[in-house]
């Protein structure tokens, strides 16, 4: 599978990442060059095995649903680039 | 007193030969010394490092005997540690000071361990050889022309270079046995769900998994009775019967059956490492072990795999850092699309970046089934390679890497690197628990030996690589270090 650098410009945008119109033909270059390394698995047969997601198949384990976290906005929102009002501020959405 | 051991530094401390405050500034000395040239801390933490020494000299004083008292500890710098700057090795997260404890920290201080600092990494572990780190890249010790190893690069040069006692890591495709391999230390990476993940800066939430980075496999031991348990905050950690790992490591190797694939003595092997780990496995046979020769047939599509795996579950972990709640935000966003692609941009590198792009593609619609769904199939089978030899051997014997330590920016592209973790990154897609010990050397850079057992074995790893260190000296071998002002006075 070769990489355009229209799927460049694709696959970046779903991945919300910024590349320039020089940057996307390299781009496309270097990850066809990674999906020539992950097409060999199209070399053998898996027609009759079973996916595995997890190394023991193990499945997701529930808790009691139940507050467990004590409130910690104010500690956390210290951290935030620009928050107000216990509110995270971002640049305007709604016109 | 800096190059011992954790054990042999808790006889010290609690003979009252040394003190946690003195140890741990010697430590601190040695760090001011050498980590100009190392580059293996991020972040050194003086102040507190002192405050918890003499909090364990105090402790110890009213008689405690908690299991690493005073011993002072290292830890990658993608463990989170309330109050201290927390970076996984980016840029976005330049500015990061963790309001909580990862559990394995948690686990290190209650133990009585004390922290000297983070160490460097490739950024959000991915990487072979710590340059794709925002901090610059940490150097080996052996050669300071080489590369540490990665992703857990700091934390191995920290160890082998005695900047620390001992040093957590993590490994999602061998970064912390690789890193160990090219640094002359020992590493463990254990069954993925021994070790809380809570608290780790994800990278591949299926495969990661946190291990010591050590001087012995002795203290391997040490420090996985601290580390391993089942947590709560992480649904993935698996509940075991409690287990002393140094119980077994003085058991007798008579009758223990090695298997050595055929596919990691295949072409592409330095020779110099070979014959290390042939005369390796010699050692072995020789306190009473067997060896027979074994097939993986699906190695080398593990790798591939592997590309396809982590690269898409990196895409999903992270899409968290969105400029909003913590980290980087790019100067002046205009809307907010502009500032989720600019800020991920500007804070993400280039490995990163292409990492999270393959992950994007693979999952992306019309190509699930090729890429995720068939990379799954491949694990299912690298798992069943393994399963079917452990029904014939103990115990998997190869080299940890393919040559010794590489040059600095000598390897340019992804996926030459990408193939520097050949025999390591199965275990992570199969679970497995592996160790790389000191095997020897080639031209004065040190070679790893990886030691493979089934799953939750980590106690047949650590005797057999205990017995192998108690007939051979290759783990005290120690670098020889210049400073700064040597190498001002030699020019």
């Amino acid at each position: 599978m070769s990489l355009t650098k229209d799927d460049a410009e694709k696959i970046a945008h779903l991945a919300r990442l910024h590349i320039s119109e020089t940057e996307a033909t390299e781009v496309a270059g270097r990850v066809t060059d990674i999906l020539a390394l992950i097409d060999k698995m199209q070399s053998i047969d898996t027609e009759n095995v079973e996916p595995l997601a997890h190394p023991f198949d193990a499945v997701q384990k529930l808790r009691p649903d139940i507050v467990t976290e004590k409130d910690q906005r104010d500690d956390l929102q210290t951290l935030a680039p620009l928050s107000q009002d216990g509110l995270y501020l971002v640049p305007k959405v709604i016109e | 007193m800096i190059e011992k051991t954790v054990a042999e530094l808790s006889e010290a401390l609690a003979s009252g030969e040394i003190t946690s405050v003195e140890l741990t500034r010697a430590y601190l000395d040695r760090i001011a010394l050498h980590n100009t040239e190392l580059n293996a801390y991020i972040t050194v933490c003086e102040e507190s490092a002192l405050e918890q020494a003499r909090i364990a000299d105090e402790q110890r004083a009213a008689g405690s005997t908690l299991p690493l008292l005073g011993i002072p500890i290292a830890h990658k710098d993608l463990f989170c540690t309330k109050g201290v700057l927390t970076t996984s090795g980016s840029k976005i997260l330049h500015n990061f000071i963790s309001p909580y404890d990862a559990t394995v920290v948690e686990r290190m201080q209650a133990a009585g361990a004390v922290m000297l600092g983070k160490t460097n990494m490739d950024e959000f572990a991915m990487g072979s050889s710590n340059e794709s780190s925002y901090y610059g890249a940490a150097r080996n010790p052996w050669n300071v022309d080489k590369v540490p190893g990665g992703s857990s690069g700091g934390s191995a040069a920290a160890v082998a270079a005695d900047l620390c006692a001992m040093a957590t890591g993590t490994d999602t495709g061998g970064s912390i046995r690789q890193p160990a391999a090219f640094c002359g230390i020992t590493g463990i990476k254990p069954s993925y769900g021994r070790i809380s993940r809570w608290g780790m800066i994800a990278y591949a939430s299926s495969l990661d998994q946190a291990g010591p980075l050590c001087k012995s496999a002795e203290d391997a031991a040490l420090l996985l009775n601290v580390m391993a348990g089942v947590d709560d905050k992480d649904s993935t950690s698996i509940s075991l019967p409690e287990e002393d790992f140094t119980a077994s490591l003085n058991e007798s190797l008579e009758g223990l059956k090695i298997g050595l694939p055929k596919q990691h003595f295949a072409e592409g092997l330095d020779a110099g490492i070979e014959a290390a780990i042939r005369n390796a496995v010699a050692e072995l046979e020789a306190l009473g072990a067997t060896v027979k020769e074994i097939d993986l047939p699906n190695s080398d599509l593990a790798i591939s795999a592997y590309y396809v795996i982590a690269p898409a579950e990196a895409s999903a972990n992270l899409s968290r850092f969105d400029g909003v709640r913590y980290g980087y935000r790019c100067e002046n966003p205009v809307d907010l699309e502009d500032m989720y692609k600019r800020s991920r941009s500007e804070g993400f590198g280039d490995e990163v970046k292409r990492r999270i792009m393959v992950g994007t593609y693979a999952l992306s619609a019309g190509f699930y089934d090729a890429y995720y769904r068939k990379a799954q199939k491949i694990r299912r089978l690298v798992k069943e390679d393994y399963a079917r030899a452990f029904e014939e051997v103990d115990v998997i014997i190869g080299p940890t890497t393919p040559s010794p330590a590489f040059g600095l920016d000598s390897i340019k592209d992804s996926v030459t690197m990408y193939l520097e973790d050949i025999y390591t990154i199965a275990l992570n897609l199969a679970g497995l628990p592996g160790i790389s010990v000191p095997a020897g050397f080639v031209d004065g850079l040190p070679v790893g030996m990886q030691i493979v057992a089934t799953d939750f074995a980590e106690a047949k790893l650590l005797n057999v690589a205990h017995q192998f260190q108690k007939v051979t000296d290759w783990h005290m071998r120690k670098p020889i270090l210049r400073n700064a002002a040597s190498q001002q006075r030699e020019a």
